[in-house]
């Protein structure tokens, strides 16, 4: 079989399936610790009391308006200087380890776009829902999981699909903290030939996977979709996505 | 955060106050000069994708898929190896003359086709968010085709685009921090050098978050203010 | 502002020095991120072991030359590029770069070493005693070749640049590094290096580190190799190497 292969392909191949491993890996564990962060946060975000939803409002905003990258550092290098503080807390196991600290940074940043996007379509509900909900004599959390989650859901279906895209984009970053993703199994190679090429096939492999989950995405929408009517649906994909909003809002 | 720690942040031989300001600069001078390509590029592409000519519209479509698509991580790496190789390797044909790319140029490059992409997405809605009336209607007064486009859909289409475009900028001014990693002196790479140089790594990272933010909050105000102006006579809708 | 900027977004273009010219031109490559071989100082001023053996043979040349960096990883493809004439980078001769760049005659000749923090349990660099330790290296450095080597059981990170492993092994993410015993403790003597301490020097293995750091030219410029085979040769008979050497070391590294 690797007599047919490019030669770089036939010394590394291997390696960049096991980056990609890792690369599927980090999108999977932050994206489902991420959807539990960001229900928290949104229900933070529209609670009743003010300085819940000022935290919030002032976490999702720091996640949403800085540099991934920059998280990444601070997560990686910043929390490492105090290792003395977490091994007596017994925490250091976890921070210790590279790709610990991209999930953990991961988590952070995808929660607080996602907590955008659940608000935003919990706000997408028309309050005629909550009325009537309240008016068949549901408590207001059972009307509210019952009657606007199923409806916020989808929703929120599009952009989470793009937030998935995203984390797979974003998560290339990782190799810049000795994290051998897909990227990081790429620079060794590239470093160790300055073989050029190598860059072009890690970059099919990234574009095959968001292509797929594009793909399965639209499929998934039209059949969780396919009991409203075409105005309606033509409606929520105009939706646009809520600009940053500043902290005081 | 004690005084030490803040005295860090001074400007002058001993501060890195001086530093990080000179890569804010270096921050904002890539993304200013990056935004203007997605704008134009992302228009062109918008253009060039609801053209009837597939000669246009599939390469268009084609240029748009892949860098939607790639981390905007491995185009940099593409970009910034890739045309410093091609560049020296064709010029080596007919001269002795060095070319390298610069990281400032790569990361233009590479940044600017990525958002020239995703602003194509933006225009290709707002071209869709225009009523079919006011095509006729400027049909109906005898406008040129050219005189269609400036008067009658490029103003409505840019009030249209507006808040796509506005986001697209905020991701930009966060992507630029990527191009610290081909060593561009940015803040992020110089508040790299700062942490080398103290080993306060937890500060100044943390320094460099809130002045990202700053500037996000900024361009936020900023954008906030542009689509109430340009959505004046439009209140209500 | 315009020019700066210009100077900023453009390509960096610099023409071969004509043959003719009386004084020989010369463009040389190095890192500037490498203490005490080659670095920056407050001023940023490139200075160092490298930098004062680049002058001193150029010197011995007669040739004006004039500094160009780069970073690590992209230094043989930029030297091979023509960006500059000559890598004096503290580069090992190995067989790998001798394939596509050609090496003078070794300049200086240092073993390899492992730092590990001032509590480490680690007493020896054995294949069996590193066996389940993160060790930290340069990546494509001879140092990562010879820990991936001798330590094939020890998982290994490698490191864009030496800043980023000194972090990682003072915060104790990582058990021990591995890089040039002179390296090591040229940080471990300075403020920043308290939290560490030198294990021990590895022998070197003449398969990986090869007969020690040489300069790298372009392949097929036999002429320049041999100016600086000579000239290389000439300041270890006058003396002057050895001032330079002294000047930072109090030990020969040069080696036998």
């Amino acid at each position: 079989m690797s007599e047919f292969l490019p030669p770089i392909l036939a010394r590394y191949g291997d390696d960049l399936l096991d980056g990609f491993w890792i690369t599927l890996q980090l999108v999977g564990l932050s994206i489902g610790f991420g959807i539990v962060l960001a229900s928290l946060s949104t229900r933070a975000r529209l609670s009743k009391r003010w300085w819940l939803r000022w935290l919030s409002a002032i976490y999702i905003n720091l996640f949403r308006g800085t540099p991934l990258i920059a998280q990444l550092f601070l997560i990686y290098y910043g929390l490492g200087q105090f290792s003395g503080l977490w091994r007596t807390l017994n925490l250091w196991w976890f921070l210790r380890d590279p790709f610990n600290c991209a999930v953990l940074a991961f988590t952070l940043n995808t929660a607080a776009y996602q907590a955008e996007i659940f608000r935003g379509a919990v706000e997408a509900v028309p309050r005629g829902q909550w009325e009537g909900a309240s008016a068949l004599g549901l408590p207001r959390h059972i009307g509210f999981l019952k009657v606007i989650v199923p409806q916020a859901a989808i929703y929120a279906l599009r952009p989470f699909g793009n937030e998935i895209i995203l984390m797979v984009k974003g998560s290339a970053v990782a190799s810049v903290v000795t994290v051998y993703d897909l990227l990081g199994e790429t620079r060794l190679a590239f470093s160790d030939t300055f073989r050029f090429d190598v860059y072009f096939y890690a970059a099919a492999l990234y574009l095959v996977l968001v292509e797929t989950l594009r793909r399965v995405w639209n499929l998934l929408e039209a059949r969780l979709t396919r009991h409203l009517d075409p105005a309606s649906k033509q409606r929520m994909r105009r939706r646009k996505e809520s600009v940053l909003e500043p902290v005081a809002s | 955060m004690d005084d030490s720690l803040l005295s860090l942040l001074r400007f002058g031989p001993q501060g890195w106050g001086d530093e990080l300001l000179a890569g804010v600069r270096i921050t904002l001078l890539l993304a200013l000069a990056t935004a203007p390509i997605g704008l134009v590029g992302g228009f062109l592409l918008a253009l060039a994708r609801r053209s009837q000519s597939a000669r246009l519209r599939v390469p268009a479509t084609i240029f748009t898929t892949v860098f939607k698509g790639l981390p905007e991580l491995i185009t940099l790496f593409i970009v910034y190896y890739g045309l410093s190789m091609l560049l020296s390797a064709l010029l080596s044909l007919v001269s002795d003359v060095y070319v390298e790319v610069s990281s400032f140029l790569a990361g233009m490059i590479a940044l600017g086709a990525v958002s020239a992409s995703f602003a194509s997405e933006v225009f290709l809605g707002a071209f869709a968010g225009i009523p079919k009336g006011q095509i006729e209607g400027a049909e109906a007064l005898g406008l040129s085709r050219y005189a269609r486009m400036r008067k009658v859909v490029l103003p409505q289409l840019l009030r249209l685009a507006l808040p796509g475009l506005g986001n697209l900028w905020l991701v930009l001014l966060k992507d630029t921090a990527l191009v610290s990693v081909i060593a561009l002196p940015d803040l992020l790479r110089r508040t790299f050098v700062a942490v080398g140089a103290t080993k306060e790594p937890f500060f100044f990272f943390f320094v460099a978050i809130l002045i990202y933010f700053a500037m996000s909050l900024v361009s936020s105000v900023i954008l906030g203010f542009l689509e109430a102006r340009y959505s004046r006579g439009y209140a209500g809708r | 502002m315009k020019r700066t900027f210009l100077a900023a977004i453009l390509v960096a273009a610099a023409a071969l020095p004509a043959a003719a010219q009386d004084k020989m031109q010369l463009r040389i490559g190095t890192e500037g991120a490498y203490p005490p071989f080659n670095s920056f100082d407050s001023d940023r001023n490139l200075v160092g072991f490298d930098i004062d053996i680049a002058k001193a043979l150029c010197e011995e040349m007669n040739a004006e030359c004039t500094f160009v960096t780069q970073d690590w990883d992209g230094i043989i493809p930029a030297l091979r590029a023509n960006k500059f004439d000559a890598i004096i980078a503290s580069m090992s001769i190995t067989p790998e770069r001798d394939e596509i760049v050609d090496f003078t005659d070794k300049y200086y000749n240092t073993p390899p070493a492992i730092a590990v923090p001032k509590d480490s349990d680690l007493t020896e660099a054995t294949a069996e005693s590193l066996a389940d330790i993160i060790l930290g290296a340069q990546s494509s450095t001879t140092h990562a070749n010879y820990a991936e080597a001798h330590f094939p059981d020890t998982e290994l990170r490698r490191y864009g640049t030496p800043e980023e492993y000194k972090l990682d092994l003072a915060s104790g993410r990582i058990d021990a590094a591995i890089d040039d015993v002179v390296v090591l403790s040229d940080w471990l003597d300075s403020e920043d290096g308290d939290c560490c301490k030198i294990l021990t020097t590895l022998p070197i293995d003449p398969d990986i580190n090869g007969p020690g750091v040489g300069i790298a030219v372009r392949e097929g410029e036999t002429e320049l190799l041999e100016k600086f085979n000579a000239a290389i040769a000439a300041i270890r008979e006058n003396g002057t190497y050895k001032a330079i050497n002294d000047k930072y070391f109090d030990f020969d590294v040069y080696g036998d």
